[in-house]
């Protein structure tokens, strides 16, 4: 199903839709208000950038480093060329500690390698343990965003789901009581995992050690009561040296969610005594992705999520309709590297008005390859201009110089268009297919009266 | 071929160009150390406290199942530190010694040797983090100029009690880990 078939589904639940579109800017306004307190902001965007540059260019040496160092330090270290092999590995640790029941902390990885179904195919009882995630668990569904993975729901559905599976009060929606309540439920899975499995925010070559962060601490309560710790990671996680982690936790949180760091920053280094610490290094498509001169700096990214919070389009139109693992803007240039026919319409679910550029902090030209994507899908489509994401190229959104000049106009405007423009069918990425009439007079105009 | 040598393999094969490696300045930092840590930890949601305030917190809610493992506190201790951590499943106190903190955003710098279980900070109804006032430095990059080639298995960052907003945004204090956090500034 294509990119805007799956949006309007999203777009039917009026309220919910436009609910979503004020929450994640206001987590968008967040991140704003708290990078505009650090007057090295921008120079330490650069610095993110530079220091990521540096790795793509020297990723090879920075993972045999990585390896040799954790190595020494007592740490098991696997490589899998692609998800079944990722998969298999994990199983076969599993196996050998005789483990049917593992505790999970955010991996969007082991989203990517479909790690859970395979998983429990084969016996094995997973447990999500971030909030968000245990409740997507619960309704069988992925995460729609990859820092809020349930933000798609509201706390009445939250509400039934946990009365249903939790034995919570009917009709109780307090935040607060159905934390609680998860609470309760996942410290008695913390209390019985011999295994626990998390996600990598940043290896680090120089020392062998890995950083996990997370606000709940759910990562470490996993962890730290499990005899085995497995940590998968994807191989562009690496950075070169301990003091680099300074310039990234500083950008991480405040990116993310607006907070000045995250309340928990774990730092693994060797196993604690008689426990066991494995990491699986995963390529599955990283290596194709930096062999493609123009898509490569997708790989710098940190997921931070911002990109998919200030993103007009992710904003209106849910995570479920990239139907992608990772989606918004970083989604729709990584995925079509993946497989470009399955994801050909999500590098036109843009307006390229390069806002997620602009707050990208480790300076991901992301509208620019968003737009290459474009020209790439277009040309392997040949110029039948029947194909739909022809019609939506020849539109008046595939003129990415024109944006250029007019980006900061237009992002402007999505905050200040009337609700009944941006949510009638009007909008491309909502009810209609293809795209509008032009208005009888110009935005250029409309903008000029109305400013 | 070994999926490492494959991977490494194809990643040697794609021509690349050399991009340096920056340094890292250190970048000032406007604000009195003391000050901007304790708001700092209020915005995350933890309170900074005194000695006695600590006293009082423990009496008024009579909690009698207290680790302590900072300096010169020994006597709020209930209980000694177990072998297994999952014995601290019904712990009410914890209160541990921070290395340092970070004033830019309440950071506090622990280590193993602080923490004699992983688990500790974690699994505690309340922890109770004690640190020297001298011990804060001005950011994260002075932070990890401090910690420099420390060679600890295991160190940690925490800012604040566990929390989540992964119902409709609201902010809940206590997702899995401690439900509060006091530093105790001295
Ligand atoms: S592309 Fe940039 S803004 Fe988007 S998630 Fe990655 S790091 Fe964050």
């Amino acid at each position: 199903m294509s990119h805007p078939t799956k949006a309007s589904e999203f777009l039917q639940d009026a309220a919910k839709a436009k609910w979503h579109d004020e929450t994640l800017w206001f987590v968008r306004d967040k991140r704003d208000t708290i990078s505009k307190t650090i007057p090295e902001w921008e120079q330490l965007r650069e610095l993110a950038s530079q220091i990521k540059d540096n790795v793509l260019a020297n990723l090879d040496q920075y993972l045999i480093q990585f390896e040799e160092k954790a190595r020494a330090n007592g740490i098991q270290v696997h490589w899998a060329k692609d998800a079944e092999e990722h998969n298999q590995i994990v199983l076969s640790i599993l196996q050998k500690h005789h483990c049917k029941a593992i505790v999970k902390s955010k991996s969007i990885l082991t989203e990517e390698c479909h790690l859970n179904p395979f998983l429990e195919n084969n016996g094995v009882e997973v447990v999500d343990t971030d909030l968000g995630e245990r409740i997507v668990q619960f309704l069988n569904q992925p995460p729609s965003h990859i820092v809020l993975p349930a933000i798609h729901l509201k706390k009445r559905d939250i509400s039934e789901l946990f009365h249903e599976k939790l034995h919570t009060e009917k009709g109780n929606e307090d935040p607060a009581y159905l934390t609680h309540a998860a609470r309760l439920h996942l410290r008695e899975k913390f209390l019985g995992a011999k295994v626990a499995i998390t996600g990598v925010n940043f290896g680090v070559a120089e020392t062998g050690e890995f950083v996990v962060c997370t606000n709940e601490g759910n990562a470490d309560m996993g962890v730290h009561l499990a005899d085995v710790h497995i940590a998968c990671m994807g191989i562009e996680k690496i950075i070169p040296r301990r003091k680099d982690l300074g310039v990234f936790l500083r950008l991480l949180a405040r990116s993310a969610t607006g907070q000045p760091i995250t309340n928990y920053n774990s730092h693994f280094r060797s196993p604690a005594q008689g426990k066991e610490i494995h990491i699986v290094l995963v390529d599955n498509g990283r290596t194709d992705q930096l062999a493609r001169e123009k898509f490569k700096n997708s790989l710098k990214c940190i997921r931070c999520g911002a990109c998919m919070n200030t993103c007009p389009i992710y904003r209106r139109s849910g995570g479920y309709s990239y139907g992608s693992v990772v989606p918004g803007p970083i989604g729709s240039i990584l995925s079509p590297g993946l497989d470009v026919k399955k994801y050909s319409t999500l590098p036109f679910a843009s307006t390229l008005c390069g806002s997620c550029t602009d707050v990208c902090p480790v300076k991901i030209n992301i509208h620019e390859q968003l737009y290459e994507w474009r020209q790439e899908i277009t040309k392997a489509q040949g110029t039948n201009a029947k194909s739909i994401s022809m019609k939506i190229a020849n539109g008046i959104f595939a003129v990415p110089f024109a944006y250029k000049v007019t980006g900061s106009m237009m992002r402007g405007a999505l905050k200040i268009l009337p609700d009944s423009i941006t949510y009638s069918g009007l909008n491309t990425w909502g009810k209609q297919r293809d795209l509008p009439e032009s208005p009888k007079e110009t935005f250029k105009d409309w903008y000029k009266k109305n400013r | 071929m070994s999926s490492r040598e494959n991977i490494l393999a194809k990643i040697k094969a794609i021509p690349r160009e050399d991009s340096p490696l920056p340094e890292i300045p250190s970048f000032g930092f406007p604000m009195d150390h003391k000050a901007a840590f304790i708001l700092s930890i209020q915005a995350n949601k933890g309170e900074v406290i005194t000695e006695s305030e600590l006293k009082d917190f423990i009496a008024i809610n009579r909690f009698e199942k207290i680790l302590n493992l900072a300096k010169g506190m020994e006597s709020l201790s209930t209980q000694p530190l177990p072998s297994d951590a999952h014995e601290l499943n019904e712990l009410e106190v914890a209160i541990i010694q921070g290395e340092f903190g970070v004033a830019e955003n309440g950071a506090i710098w622990l280590t193993d040797e602080n923490l004699g279980l992983r688990a500790l900070p974690f699994i505690t109804e309340h922890l109770v983090i004690v640190l020297e006032e001298k011990a804060l430095v001005s950011n994260m990059h002075e932070a990890y100029q401090r910690i420099g080639a420390q060679h600890s298995g295991f160190g940690l960052f925490i800012a604040g009690p566990s929390k989540t907003a992964d119902i409709e945004q609201s902010l809940v204090i206590g997702a899995h880990g401690a439900k509060s956090l006091r530093v105790v500034l001295k």
